[in-house]
């Protein structure tokens, strides 16, 4: 399958060294005794299918981990990666033909919907959580069954999107950092506007970075999807006045957020046409490994999302989510691969060389050499805490999933902000989309 | 060779079997070469088209089962402005696309038609936009639509001065619809420029000859050799590119996701995009379903409105 060349064989192995360094430093993360005893069936094999990589390390050290597994146990292990567009599809083909990967990393949602097909996680989620000073808020939320305390997933990691802005731009405005206040926060995206150095966020049907937008701009005034029980109640007064506001921020942005999808705003900021913006640190990353962009990541920095009328940060985080399937002839391998890529001998190198992508769902990962290699990456070490998930307050399932995907928040504040509908009409109209998903 | 030795000559033939008869009778014959073939149709048409018509009936959803819930979809899609949007966008983007390939294809088959250097390199040239994958091709004007990067804006504003402010593409309704069916014109032209070309040239040049010598106008030669004679094929292919561009998917998707606000979502990519990325299979399948009776028409529409041998040949409706 893979033809190794003399150069690549070479990249390979500066890769390994540098790993191997990481490796080393595995030690700094504290753990507690805990034991997992699951014995390995005999002759054992597995298939896992996980996104394809954002950072190309992600890949790199997700398989030497796995290569690892490999010579430690002798069970086979075969992993494809697939684009993010994809998984989900190729997850319920999987859950409804009973056959493919044994395990699946998915996204958050995944395990919710299949849950019927999944083999319970709790012994591998119980043993980490006690091994690595317990999960992260998200962590939980994602992994258990709802208001149960059933594992039916493992949290590998999530990536959230503060804010990236460029520190010049934001003081030349007049501000050291960036306001938590509604009103500041407008009146600095206008100076940057009147300075030419515009913000921009998409409304444009970009999964990622429109949801977190348009989730942003409703949490962030008290609105939600849906109340705990999963009731509709996007129809507020909230979600008016957040329509009002997202129409006033729009008209501060560079042009053409509203077609931006997921990888624009990583362009437009890249080239200099943007210079606030929300995103994953793969922005960052990238604009830091590219020498000839290398200026304007000096210039860059992270800020979580303004707070507004919320009590947190209004941000989720875009998690990979293990999910097991009753399937699988080797549950024990599954569950033991599972618990060993989470150790701190193969996490930790992961961890460091992504950057922190995909940010650690257990504690003791805080203690993590990544988080202090780069001041600017700090603020992602809490991503997995942040108290917001897509659908929030309501319950992760198949509804929360569709609307999500479905853009309903996205384009309720996109038609608003693009002045074709009145908030009021907007809200209307996405209460009666979201009602079709949380129908019961 | 005598009459009397043949007559000595004694048939020896064996009558053929039972088996064998029953193969050589021909009902049987036909059935058995026909099975493959059916079976094929069977499984690999039949199956799903019965398969999607019968989820648009269901609450199936990805991941799990559904029941039949008869027309509940249908009755949600009726009050869904999504969905008449997309129906009017599907209508309207064939229509008007469809009337852009045919005028331009048209007009290119005629001129490849001429005497000239390097034609059939210029053919290969022409195909090309259609030999390349869709996708790519709608990267490429993704590319061009960009509001930021966009090549046109960059001309029109950086080289030419003609504007200060870029081209907002895809930012808002109507650019984006018109940006779209411009790609896909710019894609369908050469699949009708080479079919009409091809039908072009099994127009006898003696009748071209015979319209000269009585003093035609190149205009009169055209509406009344050129149209009429080529108006078989033209129903032809005018049927496939109409089906084609209705069910139109890739171009779409890559460009805009049905965005913004779902003002350019066709049917096809509102039905993907219910189905699978949003999970409510049933929803989608309705909507695919939906499709069908819009392309039955067309199809109804091309043949008979243009099929008809008044068209083609001057004579009565039979």
């Amino acid at each position: 399958m893979h033809i190794i060349r003399r150069r690549t064989a070479l990249g390979l192995g500066a890769g390994a060294l540098a790993a191997a360094m990481a490796r080393e430093s595995a030690a700094q993360i504290p753990v507690a005794d805990a034991t997992l005893k699951l014995p390995i069936e005999s002759g054992a094999s597995l298939r896992i299918l996980r996104p394809a990589r954002f950072v190309e390390p992600d890949e790199v050290i997700f398989r030497e981990n796995t290569q690892r597994f490999q010579q430690q146990t002798g069970v086979q292990v075969r992993v494809d990666f697939v684009g993010w567009e994809d998984i989900r599809a190729q997850t319920a083909v999987t859950a409804n033909t009973g056959s493919g990967p044994d395990v699946v990393l998915g996204w958050a949602e995944d395990p919710h919907i299949f849950v019927d097909k999944l083999v319970e996680l709790s012994d591998v989620a119980e043993y980490l959580g006690k091994r690595y000073g317990g999960w992260k808020f998200l962590g939980e939320k994602f992994g258990k069954k709802n208001g149960s305390n059933n594992w039916i997933g493992i949290p590998f990691g999530g990536t959230a999107g503060p804010i990236v802005y460029r520190e010049s731009a934001v003081k030349a405005a007049g501000y050291d950092a960036i306001p938590t206040e509604h009103d500041k926060y407008l009146d600095l995206c206008r100076k940057l506007k009147a300075a030419g150095k515009p913000a921009g966020f998409t409304l444009g049907n970009a999964v990622g970075d429109g949801n977190g937008y348009a989730n942003w701009l409703v949490w962030s005034h008290g609105g939600f999807l849906v109340d705990e029980d999963g009731k509709v109640a996007i129809n507020s007064k909230q979600t008016i006045e957040a329509l009002k506001y997202a129409a006033e921020l729009q008209k501060t942005f560079v042009p053409g957020t509203l077609s931006w999808s997921d990888v624009s705003n990583n362009r437009a900021y890249s080239a200099q046409e943007c210079f606030l913006t929300a995103n994953g640190v793969s922005l960052y990353f990238s604009l830091k490994n590219d020498p000839a962009t290398a200026a304007i990541a000096a210039d860059t920095n992270h800020a979580p999302l303004p707070k507004g009328l919320a009590p947190s940060p209004p941000q989720s985080a875009l998690t990979i989510n293990a999910m097991l399937f009753k399937h699988s002839r080797y549950p024990n391998a599954a569950k033991s691969y599972l618990a060993f890529m989470m150790e701190r001998e193969q996490y930790d190198p992961w961890l460091q060389k992504c950057l922190g992508y995909w940010a650690h769902p257990l504690n003791a990962y805080d203690k993590s050499p990544v988080w202090e290699s780069d001041p600017k990456i700090t603020g992602f070490r809490d991503s997995m805490n942040n108290r917001y998930w897509n659908g929030w307050k309501g319950p992760i399932n198949q509804a929360a999933a569709s609307s999500t995907a479905e853009y309903v928040m996205v384009q309720m504040c996109a038609a608003v902000a693009a002045g074709q509908q009145t908030p009021e009409a907007a809200a209307r109209e996405a209460e009666r989309r979201a009602k079709r998903y949380y129908r019961g | 060779m005598s009459v009397a030795a043949s007559t000595a000559w004694k048939n020896v033939r064996q009558e053929p079997g039972w088996l064998a008869r029953f193969f050589d009778w021909k009902p049987v014959l036909v059935f058995c070469c026909m099975l493959p073939a059916t079976g094929l149709l069977l499984v690999f048409l039949t199956y799903p088209l019965g398969l999607g018509i019968w989820l648009a009936f269901t609450d199936t959803m990805i991941g799990r089962g559904g029941a039949w819930v008869g027309l509940e979809n249908f009755e949600y899609l009726a009050e869904d402005p999504v969905f008449w949007t997309a129906v009017f966008y599907s209508v309207f983007y064939t229509a008007v696309a469809t009337v852009g390939k045919f005028a331009l294809g048209l007009w290119l088959a005629l001129l490849l038609n001429n005497h000239l250097p390097f034609k059939s390199l210029l053919r290969a040239i022409v195909l090309l936009p259609w030999i390349t994958p869709t996708v790519l091709s709608a990267i490429a004007f993704w590319w061009i639509y960009d509001p930021q990067f966009s090549i046109v804006s960059y001309i029109l504003v950086d080289v030419l001065h003609l504007r200060n402010t870029y081209i907002d593409f895809l930012g808002s309704t109507w650019p984006a619809r018109w940006s779209l069916i411009a790609a896909n014109v710019w894609r369908g032209i050469p699949f009708v420029a080479i079919c009409l070309l091809a039908g072009l040239q099994t127009i006898s040049p003696s009748l071209y000859e015979a319209a000269l010598l009585d003093g035609a106008t190149p205009w009169q030669r055209f509406t009344q050799i050129t149209v009429p004679l080529l108006m078989p094929i033209l129903a032809i292919v005018m049927t496939f590119s109409i089906i084609f561009t209705f069910t139109d998917f890739q171009l779409v998707y890559a460009i805009t996701r049905g965005g913004p606000v779902n003002s350019t979502h066709l049917m096809a990519t509102l039905a993907f995009q219910r189905g699978i990325p949003g999970g409510q299979l049933a929803e989608g399948a309705a909507i695919a379903v939906s499709m069908i009776p819009f392309l039955i028409f067309a199809t109804l529409f091309t043949y008979f409105g243009m099929a008809r041998r008044k068209w083609q040949q001057g004579e009565g409706n039979d």
